[in-house]
């Protein structure tokens, strides 16, 4: 099967094996096959060492697959890279110390070479919607991590890529923080119609967020099963109390469990 | 206030000290050329401050001339040896090799290459002298970079030379500035070293023989005095580099 060039994200038969040492070498991904349309918020949920991480590398162009291919917008990810489609936000939120908040959002706008004036404009205006307006002149170890986090995702999105890559941005964030995060980054979904492609190991993170949930298992890191996510949109404080969000919860969790038991 | 607070016990200490001097001096009649009495350094630092301050100008310039000419060159280095990873692994192990011989042996070799009056003399022995501490402390800054950071910097498609900007020479800034904290002594102390092998007598290193020579040791010590706060001038000024310079630095945050 080809490549489906209308999708924000193509993956076809896609793997990845690491040269190990002692034990040979160890397949990070094997045989992975997935359309993400645009508009869509995908989470990959997985054990730890199933390789979604490696699978958000593959996709930026960080990493480069073993066998397979891929491609972002009918690109390849190499052009995607090249021309920007996709903004990234990691684990940690990787601000540059030396660099206030502003400057922090502005640095990929400098790199394309962008001027002073219209530096400054866009990176305010993101500042504004992650809701940090008064921060700008704020150096990152002044903030809290939620707020540095959020300063990652001004940053990701400041030059409008159409795809936003997540991995696991929220694991170092405490619950509450965690769940006021994910409110705003459904916002944002929803205001710029970005595709999210987002790593968790969160059951509730990912039924929350998500259109659809992506479950893998590991050794070697395989897609099992992709649940879609009926609830409603907007997502609302109350969705968590909702019934069929449970239900949703232990449909995930299930299939995690039956990724378990069969390794 | 609060600062005289912080500083008291360490003033208190420090007179307290030159007192006890002093009085050991006086009460045992210790000979000058074992150990002069304050009072008596005082005077003599006083009746020679002229030769004295231009010693001193000369010996700090020598110093200074020195940091910068082997910072210059251990910052080329490191550059160089961050850009091409072949290069590293040789250099660094030389660096590291040339770093454990005491350099401070070549104040001879320099006076026959550049002659005892030159400048270039008593300008190679710094340079050499603080060349390694720089270049290694800045090869380990360029390279602190974190794997996450430099995946940033690719999915901006950022060149090579972008990341060499924008990244690794901001993340190495608080190094250079620990290497410099160790290079101004040492530059001090190959300046007035190489003096003691001979050169112009308007130097601390010079003065400092000469007079021991002569038995005048009051004036060898306030030479030395002389030294000292050359030294911690020196110290404080790159202390308030570095303060101006990288105030974003875990270092530099008022707790």
């Amino acid at each position: 099967m080809s490549l489906d060039s209308s999708a924000a994200i193509s993956l076809r038969d896609v793997s990845v094996t690491f040269a190990g040492g002692a034990g040979g070498n160890v397949e990070a991904l094997q045989g992975i096959g997935l359309d993400i349309q645009p508009g869509e918020f995908i989470s990959l949920i997985g054990p730890s060492g199933c390789g979604k991480s490696t699978l958000l590398r593959v996709v930026a162009d960080l990493l480069q697959p073993t066998a397979g291919a891929v491609s972002l917008t009918g690109k390849t990810p190499q052009e995607a890279r090249q021309d920007r489609d996709y903004g990234m936000v990691f684990q940690a939120a990787t601000l540059l110390d030396w660099r206030k908040v502003l400057a922090n959002i502005e640095l990929p706008l400098e790199i394309m070479g962008l001027d002073n004036v219209e530096r400054q404009a866009k990176a305010n205006a993101m500042l504004e919607l992650v809701q940090l307006s008064g921060f700008s002149d704020h150096y990152p170890w002044q903030l809290s991590g939620g707020m540095q986090q959020r300063v990652a995702i001004a940053r990701a999105l400041v030059f409008e890529p159409s795809i936003l890559l997540m991995d696991e941005p929220f694991g170092a964030l405490d619950e509450m923080t965690r769940e006021h995060m994910q409110m705003e980054v459904l916002n944002i979904w929803r205001s710029t119609g970005t595709t999210v492609l987002f790593v968790t190991h969160s059951i509730p993170e990912a039924v929350f967020l998500s259109t659809r949930v992506v479950v893998m298992s590991a050794r070697p890191g395989r897609i099992t099963d992709v649940i879609d996510i009926d609830l409603e949109h907007p997502r609302r404080f109350e969705t968590r109390e909702d019934n069929r969000f449970f239900q949703l919860l232990t449909e995930v969790r299930e299939a995690l469990r039956r990724v378990e038991s069969e390794s | 206030m609060k600062k005289l607070r912080a500083n008291g016990p360490a003033v208190m200490v420090f007179f307290g000290g030159i007192a006890l001097w002093e009085i050991v001096v006086r009460a045992f009649s210790i000979q000058g050329f074992i150990l002069p009495a304050p009072s008596a350094v005082v005077t003599a630092l006083i009746q020679q401050r002229a030769a004295l301050l231009q010693a001193g100008i000369g010996t700090f310039l020598t110093a200074l001339g020195g940091l910068v000419l082997g910072a210059v060159l251990a910052v080329a280095a490191a550059m160089a040896a961050v850009r091409w990873a072949a290069l590293r692994d040789a250099s660094m192990t030389v660096a590291i090799a040339a770093n454990s011989t005491p350099i401070i042996v070549l104040a001879p070799v320099a006076n026959s290459w550049f002659g005892i009056l030159s400048p270039w003399s008593g300008l190679t022995v710094v340079a050499v002298l603080v060349f390694f501490p720089i270049m290694i402390n800045l090869v380990k800054g360029l390279l602190s970079v974190s794997a996450t950071q430099l995946e940033l910097m690719h999915s901006y498609g950022a060149p090579d030379g972008r990341i060499l900007r924008s990244l690794r020479t901001p993340s190495a800034l608080p190094f250079l500035f620990s290497a410099l904290r160790v290079a101004a002594p040492l530059s001090l102390i190959g300046a007035i070293v190489k003096e003691y092998f001979g050169g112009s007598q308007e130097r601390l290193g010079q003065f400092i023989t000469s007079k021991a020579s002569l038995f005048q040791f009051e004036e060898a010590w306030a030479a030395i005095v002389v030294a000292s706060a050359v030294g911690i001038l020196f110290y404080r000024v790159i202390a308030a580099a570095e303060r101006r310079i990288i105030p974003w630095h875990a270092s530099m945050r008022s707790g």
